[in-house]
């Protein structure tokens, strides 16, 4: 049978089955009613009580929800970091008047309504498998939660109803003078994905830090239960991570596309679309250490035994692998930076490859530091040499002050990769820029050196004063270097010459492949403390109140953890790469044959998320 | 080999730094394999990162190499070139058979240092009065008990401590009681090496389960004479 007698064959079908579409909903769901309880002969014998949990054969209950959790946690992050991204871009086309701003805001909400849909499919699977897998820690979470249960319906429902008002009416309220509607769409659209992030985030971190009530309304109760320890410092550190999962997919977007595309107009571009998503990465991670940090200082205050659990317990080996990661995403998007400055702005390479030298040389002290563990890894006889599983010398490397010292003096560096990539082929003209520019050099020295000597001033104080007090003027030394040189640099650069103009899609194909490193190893960070977050709890359901008592009630070791967080990464990835595929299938289409979708097959239904582009563009 | 000759000279100097030099530093001791192994990946990285900025440079880095993988007017280093050749897959079999092979030497430490204690410990406050007296007291306390292990100095010197591997705790050291609640110590103290749970495994201590010789009081008192005398104080959280 030929392809279009097949395609043929399925059209006979469809038009076939029209008008009895019902039945064949009813019939579906029939028989999905039917097999269901099918999931219960994998129970656990026949216990004399209510079933506690469910299992599967081969993969494990836990193995498939772990999974599924972790890949509906990645999907929700990119459809919740991807608005915001898009939302900004759209402000600054609206604000600033550059299109290509507005057309790449649009060429990324395009993958929403697909996105969401899949996040939602993945979300429902959860569901369904915690239902089944975990009946009784389901009916204890849903009689602590039921209230908030209804909220996040409703929010689903008011998010779903504007995501499509966002999409389909693009077009419609930019020509028809309503932007600023559409703009304000795109923030209903942030604001109700944020309360959808926020929700959830209050039932997964009230099983590692439960507040309970026995008293009060069932309200009375949720609201206690979801204002627990970690549940403000969670969602910080995820609504952050998210920005920057969505920046560094739309980098690594834009990277797979740069390496494939042939006309100059696409690669520059995919050249530019990759500097704005590395760019939203790197400002967002630049900010998510010290989300991070605070977080873990919320566990260890709510129980010391937590704590020790996830820094020197059996999980601490798990932040030396997070420092590994983060440490070539620190490289990676500073490479990406300096790549630009060499290839974009010609004839930069001579002026600023000393100061990119000493920067690289800087990064690498600050992570050969943040990777030295304070136990080592060392043989018998290399244990015996240093008189234990500490190095008399570089042992005193292994703790937080030390961690905190040069994670802030990493993201000075990288916040000053940005600012020479800024500066680059421009020359100053404004009479005070010789001021200017000594008072940023002070500042900057200053806080290196403050912070380091704050960082060496740590291990002489109480940890308290440390963490309360040393640590946080750090982060306020870091975040007030900032403030203090963006604004400046923004100021002389207002009138400064362009000596030489950007060049857009002349970066070499390595710069492809960085963006596409970045964006795996953020997806493998989340995939790893998704996995510590869990951890955490050890033996627990919800922390010190409700046991876990199946035969997994174990943790797994690291080395097996990675396999299921790379196998996560990985399908992730596809999952992207599907999403991305189908929703441009429509530029595609339209591309080569040159037409809308008035010319689609007959009793093919247009895609969703296909619409608004045919219509205006012609 | 002109632009590898510094890159090759960079990461021979740090393994000669990291190997020979380091070490004999007043107060240090020999580094690890897996420390030397991952500060010498940070220094390669660094320079294909440095040497692939520019075109040029890495032109001028790569271009070497790939004349030698490749055999291009290499002239009188084919013979070596052969020699890579046959030599890199025996090496990296040898390092495959030397990390799988059955061997006799102890397997490497991989023990968790600071496994968490059990919920009924942790937030515990000592009981004791911190006053001069009890600080005193204390200290007499660990001068009769842990002194021998954990030394008179409080940095883990004392005269037995040389029996142990590991090495008893040295608590003049800020990376370790400071770190600590004291809760965390009573537990320690009271349950001993024994006492670890199984996420300690292999426990490998040989701190005595000093609940069976001595009341809690004595216990909270030596907490406070270990912090008092190692110049340390314990971590809170007010």
């Amino acid at each position: 049978m030929s392809a279009i007698q097949e395609v043929e064959t399925i059209q006979r079908a469809l038009r076939a089955i029209r008008g009895q579409e019902r039945w064949l909903v009813g019939l579906l769901l029939t028989a999905g009613w039917f097999l269901l309880p099918s999931i219960g002969l994998a129970a656990e014998g026949a216990a004399a009580g209510p079933t506690e949990y469910r299992d599967i054969p081969y993969i494990g209950s836990r193995n498939l929800v772990w999974i599924v959790a972790q890949l509906h946690l990645l999907l929700a992050g990119f459809v919740l970091g991807v608005p915001i991204f898009a939302w900004l871009c759209e402000v600054i086309a609206w604000r600033g008047g550059e299109k290509r701003y507005d057309k790449l805001a649009k060429e990324f909400t395009k993958l929403l309504t697909s996105a969401y849909a899949t996040t939602a499919l993945f979300g429902g699977i959860l569901l369904f498998l915690l239902v089944a897998f975990y009946p009784k820690l389901m009916n204890y979470l849903t009689d602590v939660f039921f209230p908030s249960f209804l909220v996040y319906c409703l929010l689903f429902l008011l998010e779903t109803a504007t995501l499509y008002l966002y999409w389909y009416g693009w077009d419609a309220m930019q020509y028809g003078k309503k932007k600023t509607l559409h703009v304000f769409l795109g923030f209903l659209l942030n604001f109700f994905a944020l309360f959808i992030m926020i929700v959830p985030n209050a039932w997964a971190t009230f099983q590692s830090s439960p507040v309970v009530i026995a008293d009060g309304t069932a309200f009375e109760r949720a609201w206690a239960a979801t204002w627990n320890p970690t549940w403000w410092p969670i969602n910080i550190h995820r609504l952050i991570a998210n920005v920057v999962l969505g920046g560094y997919i739309c980098g690594a977007y834009a990277g797979v596309r740069y390496l494939s595309v042939k006309s100059t107009e696409d690669r520059e571009h995919y050249d530019w679309m990759g500097y704005v998503g590395n760019f939203i990465g790197v400002f967002g991670l630049l900010a998510l250490p010290f989300a991070g940090y605070w977080l873990m200082r919320e566990i260890y205050q709510y129980n010391q035994q937590m704590g020790i659990t996830l820094m020197g317990g059996f999980l601490s080996w798990l932040f030396i692998i997070q420092a590994m990661l983060i440490g070539v995403l620190f490289l990676g998007s500073n490479y990406y930076f300096w790549l630009g400055i060499t290839y974009r702005i010609p004839g930069s390479e001579a002026k600023y490859r000393r100061a990119m030298l000493m920067m690289l040389v800087s990064l690498l002290l600050c992570l050969a530091v943040w990777m030295t563990p304070h136990s080592l890894v060392a043989s018998i006889e290399e244990a015996q040499k240093m008189g234990g599983a500490h190095h008399p010398l570089l042992g005193v490397l292994g703790v937080m002050s030390a961690k905190m010292t040069v994670s802030n003096l990493m993201i000075l560096i990288t916040f000053m990769s940005f600012v020479m990539y800024w500066r680059a082929g421009k020359q100053d003209t404004a009479g005070w820029a010789k001021l200017g520019k000594a008072v940023m050099g002070a500042v900057l020295v200053l806080a290196s050196l403050a912070v380091i000597v704050l960082g060496i001033w740590g291990y002489f104080v109480p940890a308290i004063v440390r963490i309360n007090y040393f640590s946080t003027s750090q982060v306020a030394i870091v975040g007030f270097v900032i403030l203090t040189i963006t604004p400046l640099t923004a100021l002389l650069l207002k009138s400064a010459k362009t000596t030489t103009e950007m060049v857009w899609g002349s970066m070499p194909p390595r710069a492809g492949y960085a963006l596409v490193l970045n964006a795996v190893m953020v997806i493998l960070l989340m995939t790893l403390m998704g996995y510590a977050r869990s951890s955490s709890r050890v033996h627990w359901h919800v922390y010190g109140v409700l046991r876990d008592t199946s035969p997994y009630a174990y943790s797994p070791a690291l080395g097996s953890a990675s396999l299921i967080m790379a196998f996560c990464t990985f399908f992730f990835c596809i999952l992207v790469a599907f999403i991305f595929w189908v929703a441009t299938m429509g530029d595609k289409y339209k591309a080569t044959a040159g037409s809308g979708k008035g010319e689609l097959p007959h009793g093919i239904p247009a895609m969703a998320g296909g619409a608004p582009d045919e219509r205006q563009q012609g | 080999m002109g632009a590898l000759g510094k890159p090759i000279i960079l990461m021979v100097g740090m393994y000669a730094f990291l190997k020979f030099v380091l070490p004999n530093i007043p107060g240090s001791a020999p580094l690890p394999s897996s420390l030397i192994f991952l500060y010498l990946l940070l220094t390669a990285s660094g320079i294909v990162i440095f040497e692939t900025l520019s075109g040029e440079s890495k032109d001028a880095f790569w271009g070497p190499i790939q004349r030698f993988l490749t055999g291009e007017n290499i002239g009188g280093l084919q013979a070596l070139r052969y020699g890579v050749f046959i030599l890199f897959p025996l090496l990296v079999g040898w390092q495959t058979y030397g990390s799988t092979a059955v061997s006799d030497l102890p397997p490497t430490e991989s023990r968790t240092i600071h496994p968490a204690p059990p919920g009924e410990y942790t937030g515990l406050s000592n009981p004791v009065p911190k006053t001069p007296e009890n600080i005193m007291q204390g200290k007499g306390f660990y001068a009769a008990y842990c002194s021998p292990c954990h030394g008179g100095n409080f940095d883990g010197k004392g005269p037995a401590a040389r029996g142990y591997i590991p090495a008893p705790a040295n608590f003049a050291d800020p990376t370790t009681i400071a770190m600590l609640q004291e809760s965390y110590l009573f537990w320690r103290i009271k349950k001993g090496g024994i006492g670890l749970p199984i996420e300690g495994a292999p426990w490998k201590s040989a701190m005595p389960r000093w609940e069976v010789e001595l009341p809690d009081e004595w216990i909270w008192k030596i907490i406070m004479g270990e912090y008092d005398g190692a110049h340390q104080s314990p971590r809170t959280w007010e």
